[in-house]
Parts: C-alpha cells; sequence; structure tokens
C-alpha cells in the first residue's frame, strides 16, 4: 500500500482528520513559544527595571488606547544606525513588564524605546497639541483633547491588582496607594514624593502638562514616555555578561 | 422534537434553549450597562443587550412561521440545501469590503495629508488603522470565508448544512463581533494588539461564534454522502481549527474587572511579543491563505470545468504549508530582543514555506490546462488566477523579506505594507471577487448582470494594485536606505523627519492606488445588486439548484 493510499485514512474519517491537522500546527508553535518560558538567557540579569508607577502605567493603558504603536516602534536593533539614531539598543528585560508589549512593527514615526528625558515636558505637551508646532514636516495627529480630558483614575488601583495577579511585582502598598500616588506624581513639589520614590525608585514626580491645577491624560501620557528607556544604566551594563 | 406524524407544532431544543440563553445575556447586559466603568464600555453593553432581544424576538417569529417539520435533508433524492446564511454572508462581504476599503482609502490619505485626522479622538490614524485592517481582514475576508465554507462543503459533501439555528448564529453572530470590535476601535476600545485588537467580552462572544462554526463545518462533513471528505475541506478546517488555537492563545487577557472594558493580556514582554507574531503571521497563513486556498480549490477547477492539476500536489502542499507556516512568526521579530535561536528558527521555516506555497499556486494555474483560452473570454476565471499569480509572488516575496539582512533594511518601513498589499489586494481581494463572481448567480438562480463590468473592475483594480504596490516598494526601500544612510564624515544623513517628508509624493500615488481598487469594488457591488435584483433563470445552464431558503 504506498502512501499516497494510506492518505486515503484521512480523506475518509473525519476526526482522525482533525487530530492530525491538530497535532502538526501545534509542533512549531510549541518549540517557539514554550522553552522562552523557561530558558534563563531570555531575559537578561540588570538592575533598575521596575513595574509603572500609576500614573505611568495610566499612560501606557492611553497609549496602547490610541493606538500609538501602529505608527512608533519601541524597540531598538542593534545595528548601527538605529543606535546611534536612538540609543543603545533595546533588552528583553526593559519590556518584561508590558502586558501587552509594545515593540510595534511600523515607523511612520520615530521609535520611541528610550525618549524618556530626551525632551522637556513643555516640547512634548506642544508636540502632542500639534506636532506640526515643533516639527513642520510631522504627520502625527494632534492630541490636543488629552491636556483637556481629565484622567480618570477611580479604578487605577484594579489596574495594578489585575497586573499583579499576572505576575507584576506589585505589592499590597502599592496598590493601596494607588489612586494618591496619581496625584501625587503628577504634582509639583508634593510632600508625599519622596514616599512615591521609595515604592518607585527614580520615579519622575511633576505637573507634566503645564498645568498644576488638573491631572489630565497629557500628564500621564507624558509621565510614561519621560520614563520611556530610563530604567536601565548603561554605564554599568555589561553586554558580554549577556550573550546569548 | 417534532416528528412528521403529528402536525403539532413544538419548539425544538435549540429554539427554546438558544432563546432562554439570549433572554439571560440580554439581562447580564443592563446589568453591565449600569455599572459600567466607562460610557464606552455602557454603550457595547446596550448592543449587547438590543442584540439579545432582537434574537429572542426573531427565534420566537421563526418558530411561529416554520412549518411544523424540520426542513427535509433531501428533495426528491437530491439534497436540499441551506443557502439562506451563505446568501447573508456574501452580501455581508460586499458591504464590509467596500466599507474597509473606503477606511482603508481615508487613512491613506491621512499619512499624506494629517489634516484629514480633523482634531478629533476617533478619526485619528491611531483608531481608523485597527478599524481598516480589521474591516478588510476578519469583516470582509471572514464573511467571504464563512460564505463560501458553508456552500463548498455542502456542495462537495452532497449534504445539507448541519443545525437550524446553529448556521444563522454563526453567521450573524460573526457580524455582531464585527460591528463591536468596530465601534471599539472608534471609541477607543483596544487590547493594543495587532490584528487582535478587540477586547477581553468581543473575544468571548467570538469563541463562542467560532466553536458553533466549526461544529456545523465538521458536522456537515461528517454527514456527507460522498465518500472522500473534497480538498478544499481540508484546507477550511485547518483554517477553523488553526484560528480557533491562534485566538485563544494570543487573547488570553485577565480583564480589570466585569464592568470594565479594559483588560490585560496574560503574556507580557518578549514572550507575549512572540505570542503575538505566532498569531499575527498565522492570522496570514490560516485566515488570508488556508482559508482562500480553499476558494482556490473549489472556484477555480469549477469555473475552469477542469479537475484540480495534480491530486498528489494537493496532498504535498497542504501538509506542508500547514505545518511549516506555523514556525514563521518570529521573522516579524528580526534583530530584536528575542534570543537568537528563535529567529533563526523562524527565518529558515520561512525560506522553507516558499516551496508549497509555490507548490499550491502550480496546482491552482495548472488547473487551466486545456482551458487556457477561457482567460481570453471570462474575465471572472482571469481574476482568479490574476489571484493565484499574486499568490506566488507575495509569497516568493515574504520568504526574501524574512532573510535577517534583508529584513533589517526592509522592517519597520513601507515595504512591508506593499508586501502585505500585494497579498492582500491581489490574492485575497481577487480570489473573493472572482469566489463572490461565481457565487451570486449560483445562489439566486440569476445570469450575471455584466460580464463587462467585471471586466472593468478587473483592469480598474488591477492599475490601483500595481500603483500601490510599486509605491510602497519604493517608499519603503527608500526609507530603509534614508535611515541607514552616512555622510563622508561619518554622521547619520537624514534626521528622522526628513525621512517621512520623503513619502509624501509615494503616499498620494498610493491613495490613488487605493481610490481605483475601491471603484473597481464599487462596480462589483453594483454588478451583484443588478444580478440579485434582475428576473430569475426559468433552467440553470449548468448547475441544477435545490430551492434556498
Amino acid at each position: 500500500m504506498s502512501l499516497w493510499q494510506r492518505h486515503a485514512i484521512l480523506e475518509k474519517n473525519s476526526i482522525i482528520l482533525v487530530i492530525g491537522i491538530l497535532i502538526v500546527i501545534a509542533i512549531g508553535g510549541l518549540v517557539e513559544i514554550v522553552p522562552l518560558f523557561y530558558l534563563k538567557n531570555t531575559i537578561e540579569k540588570v538592575d533598575g527595571v521596575r513595574p509603572y508607577t500609576p500614573l505611568e502605567l495610566a499612560g501606557r493603558d492611553i497609549y496602547v488606547r490610541e493606538g500609538c504603536y501602529l505608527c512608533h516602534s519601541q524597540m531598538i536593533r542593534p545595528l548601527r544606525d538605529e543606535v546611534e539614531r536612538y540609543g543603545h539598543y533595546s533588552l528583553a528585560v526593559e519590556s518584561m513588564y508590558d502586558h501587552p508589549f509594545q515593540w510595534g512593527s511600523e515607523r511612520q514615526g520615530p521609535d520611541l524605546a528610550r525618549v524618556g528625558r530626551k525632551y522637556s515636558d513643555d516640547w512634548h505637551r506642544d508636540h502632542l497639541r500639534n506636532p506640526r508646532s515643533v516639527v513642520p514636516g510631522s504627520i502625527m495627529p494632534d492630541y490636543g483633547f488629552l491636556e483637556q480630558t481629565d484622567l480618570d483614575y477611580s479604578h487605577i488601583a484594579d489596574n495594578l491588582k489585575t497586573q499583579a495577579l499576572l505576575g507584576v511585582p506589585y505589592t499590597a502598598d502599592m496598590i493601596d496607594h494607588a489612586a494618591a500616588d496619581t496625584v501625587t506624581q503628577a504634582t509639583n513639589d508634593s510632600p508625599d514624593a519622596a514616599d512615591l520614590q521609595k515604592r518607585y525608585p527614580r520615579a519622575q514626580v511633576r505637573d507634566f502638562d503645564g498645568n498644576p491645577s488638573r491631572v489630565t491624560e497629557a500628564d500621564a501620557l507624558i509621565a510614561y514616555l519621560q520614563m520611556l528607556g530610563t530604567q536601565v544604566d548603561f554605564k554599568l551594563y555589561d553586554d558580554k555578561a549577556n550573550i546569548r | 422534537m417534532a416528528n412528521a406524524l403529528a402536525p403539532q407544532k413544538t419548539m425544538t431544543l435549540g429554539e427554546g434553549g438558544l432563546a432562554l440563553a439570549f433572554a439571560a445575556l440580554a439581562l447580564l447586559s443592563i446589568v453591565i450597562a449600569a455599572k459600567a466603568f466607562t460610557p464606552e464600555y455602557a454603550f457595547h453593553a446596550y448592543l449587547f443587550t438590543a442584540g439579545s432581544i432582537a434574537a429572542v424576538f426573531a427565534i420566537i417569529n421563526r418558530y411561529y412561521d416554520r412549518p411544523a417539520a424540520p426542513a427535509p435533508l433531501t428533495i426528491d433524492g437530491k439534497p436540499n440545501y441551506n443557502f439562506g446564511p451563505v446568501k447573508f454572508a456574501t452580501i455581508a462581504a460586499v458591504f464590509w469590503g467596500i466599507a474597509g476599503f473606503a477606511v482603508g482609502l481615508y487613512i491613506a490619505c491621512e499619512l499624506a495629508y494629517p489634516l484629514l485626522n480633523l482634531d478629533l479622538p476617533w478619526t485619528t490614524f491611531g483608531r481608523l488603522r485597527p478599524l481598516h485592517t480589521s474591516a478588510v481582514i476578519f469583516a470582509f475576508g471572514g464573511n467571504v470565508l464563512i460564505a463560501t465554507s458553508f456552500y463548498v462543503v455542502q456542495r462537495t459533501s452532497r449534504a445539507r448544512m448541519v443545525g437550524d439555528l446553529a448556521p444563522w448564529f454563526v453567521v450573524l453572530g460573526y457580524n455582531f463581533f464585527i460591528v463591536i470590535a468596530g465601534t471599539g476601535y472608534l471609541l477607543g476600545i483596544t487590547q493594543g494588539k495587532e490584528y487582535a485588537e478587540p477586547e477581553w467580552y468581543a473575544d468571548l462572544w467570538l469563541t463562542a461564534v467560532w466553536v458553533t462554526y466549526f461544529l456545523v463545518f465538521l458536522g456537515t462533513i461528517i454527514r456527507r454522502t460522498e465518500p472522500h471528505i473534497y480538498v478544499a475541506n481540508w484546507f477550511y478546517l485547518a483554517f477553523i481549527l488553526t484560528i480557533a488555537v491562534l485566538h485563544l492563545g494570543n487573547n488570553s487577557a485577565v480583564p480589570v474587572s466585569l464592568f470594565s472594558s479594559k483588560s490585560y493580556i496574560v503574556w507580557s514582554g518578549v514572550q507575549d511579543a512572540m505570542v503575538q507574531w505566532w498569531y499575527g503571521h498565522n492570522a496570514v497563513g490560516f485566515f488570508l491563505t488556508a482559508g482562500f486556498l480553499a476558494m482556490m480549490y473549489y472556484f477555480i477547477p469549477k469555473r475552469a470545468e477542469r479537475p484540480v492539476y495534480s491530486y498528489r500536489l494537493s496532498i504535498i502542499h497542504f501538509w506542508a504549508l500547514i505545518f511549516l507556516y506555523i514556525w514563521a512568526g518570529p521573522h516579524h521579530l528580526h534583530y530584536t530582543a528575542l534570543p537568537d535561536w528563535a529567529q533563526t528558527l523562524g527565518m529558515t521555516f520561512s525560506i522553507m514555506l516558499w516551496m508549497p506555497s509555490w507548490g499550491g499556486m502550480i496546482n491552482g494555474i495548472m488547473t487551466l490546462s486545456g482551458a487556457w483560452d477561457k482567460l481570453r473570454t471570462d474575465p471572472v476565471l482571469r481574476m482568479m488566477v490574476v489571484s493565484v499569480a499574486f499568490y506566488g509572488m507575495s509569497t516568493f516575496e515574504g520568504p526574501m523579506m524574512s532573510v535577517k539582512i534583508v529584513n533589517s533594511l526592509s522592517h519597520y518601513t513601507n515595504w512591508t505594507i506593499g508586501h502585505v498589499h500585494s497579498g492582500a489586494l491581489g490574492w485575497v481581494g481577487y480570489i473573493s471577487f472572482g469566489a463572490i463572481y461565481c457565487l451570486v448567480p449560483w445562489l439566486w438562480n440569476r445570469r450575471l448582470y455584466s460580464l463587462k463590468l467585471v471586466n472593468w473592475h478587473f483592469w480598474i483594480s488591477t492599475i490601483g494594485i500595481v500603483l500601490y504596490i510599486t509605491s510602497m516598494w519604493v517608499a519603503g526601500i527608500l526609507q530603509g536606505l534614508m535611515w541607514r544612510a552616512y555622510t563622508t564624515l561619518g554622521f547619520l544623513e537624514y534626521s528622522f523627519v526628513e525621512t517621512v517628508e520623503a513619502m509624501h509624493p509615494f503616499y498620494i500615488i498610493r491613495a490613488l492606488g487605493g481610490l481605483l481598487f475601491l471603484i473597481g469594488a464599487l462596480i462589483m457591488a453594483w454588478n451583484i445588486w443588478k444580478t440579485v435584483t434582475s428576473a430569475e433563470v426559468a433552467e440553470p445552464a449548468s448547475l441544477k439548484l435545490a430551492p434556498a431558503e
């Protein structure tokens, strides 16, 4: 009986065909995905990466909501021109708390993996309000509505709780203070700033959108942008130690 | 259960159960709407309420209108095919196709003229882009897949589709999913995963629809009166099964609350990237390829009135394609923080994938052996054959772009957009148009209104595709070269925004190409409309159709 005739078994028995398909399509995915969860060298060992502050997380949710990832990548490749243009190539550890990841697939706009602290808050506010006021050739949409919309942080603790459930190391302390921390981080000279920075080392605390009277969506988004790619200190980073 | 002896009409378990389930869903949705965290989510909950109540009424209405006995499986020894849901999905495909192409044209114009973003949250590129991709892939493509698969599986099995309400649940439920997904994008409800943007509740709904789809399809195969399962059905089956697996794996998420539209994906960072592109590339491989290859294996032989070129090639094509495709995801992540071993595997299997892809292309095109003259006289067949040629072109381009050194230039650029559209417009679009031009006359028992208009559709949209892909090739390669250009002094030659400005003329050409493609589709819609509303053909020329319902 030739192989071609044996194939008739699959053609005449739908359940066997279904099982055959399931086996054949399972292999590739299993081989490529499962090891990433247990191979120790998948994520580099580096100090400094912490979970997002509540305000940064709220900003990240806005980044996701507005579909920023459809034009901006957050993944610098280890190519000469990219490293010179954007900074040190991205490490896996830098997005280990990203649910979901936002590496992107397209660059209608520049990479944002290390945009943090590159521009002033004022620049970001002007740029969101009207991108062409600071970059004349830009094709980015205007996001002026962000600074006019109050940030809804009434459920921010639930967001942290959910992330904690998924393995992000948010402590009970962080979750309890989530709403208060949101306001603190967006306030100039807040007395609670030191407390916040104890929970979230090196968090930038100030009014981000130039309007101290309100906590707006622009506050959250700019806080998120200003921390992007700033967590790992590359003066101390030893890339030889993490060769994979 | 109603039986033929007793004329007494009773509600079937399916009717009663489904009506109760929808009533329960309506109640749950009202509660969610009342307690929703955001007005956007409340709006969706109200849509679910309205949809559920409409479903309950539709089920009860249908019960009073229908005859006591269930629809017979055969009439005069011939299968009594169930084409109602097929007709609905076919028309829905035409509608969503035009909507999706129009949104695509609009966002193409936004990239050329950013003023068109209109300063409104709902019309920014970031929110409209998922609307475009989902409308063309899932709304247009999905309805074509459901329509053709329900048609082909009945025909090739010579059996009436399984289920009474189930096929309608699949078709209407799927289109309801599209409405929820699309309105959600405009309102900023997204989980931020490309091509898998709908949030957790839409995903759950789709899961229910998809499982039903699988059961109806498989049940119809099991009911077949032919000994063999036809090759097109292998591809449909692989498509339905794999999409289910991918959907569940990639969309694993934990909602923040039952009353919140927000959820967080279970996976994070590098693992999420791998899962995403395992999903993303196989949405291409199984949704946009396997399912449409099934159409190739049914509609081209049928239209050309020739048998499939090689039975053995189709076996190799099938198993090699579904085995290799699953591995190709990591080529979307070359040079990223994904470990090298995974990138190398992805590239290797992507290159191997070239072979079964071209095997399939040869099988499709060579089916015309002995009927090549029909290319001249039948624009519908020509459209389908050109579609397979586009398939061959983009399945060569894909493996080439997955080579790491090529990818270092092409990744993140418009070249990728061009590549996707040569596949999407040329392959998926044309095979779908061909199938629709075949299906509508068969389903409604009409003669196609005008072959001449098909010819116009073909040529106008072909020019559109050529403008689209050539402009994006040039734009993408230019963009990649500009990003890496150095001056003689060793500085980067161009700032980023200079590379954006350089894209402007190509974005205009691309938009023009999109406009032509849209015009072609409008011509098709007119042609379909005139066909459906024309007088029924007294005696069908080639096919004897059982009465549709």
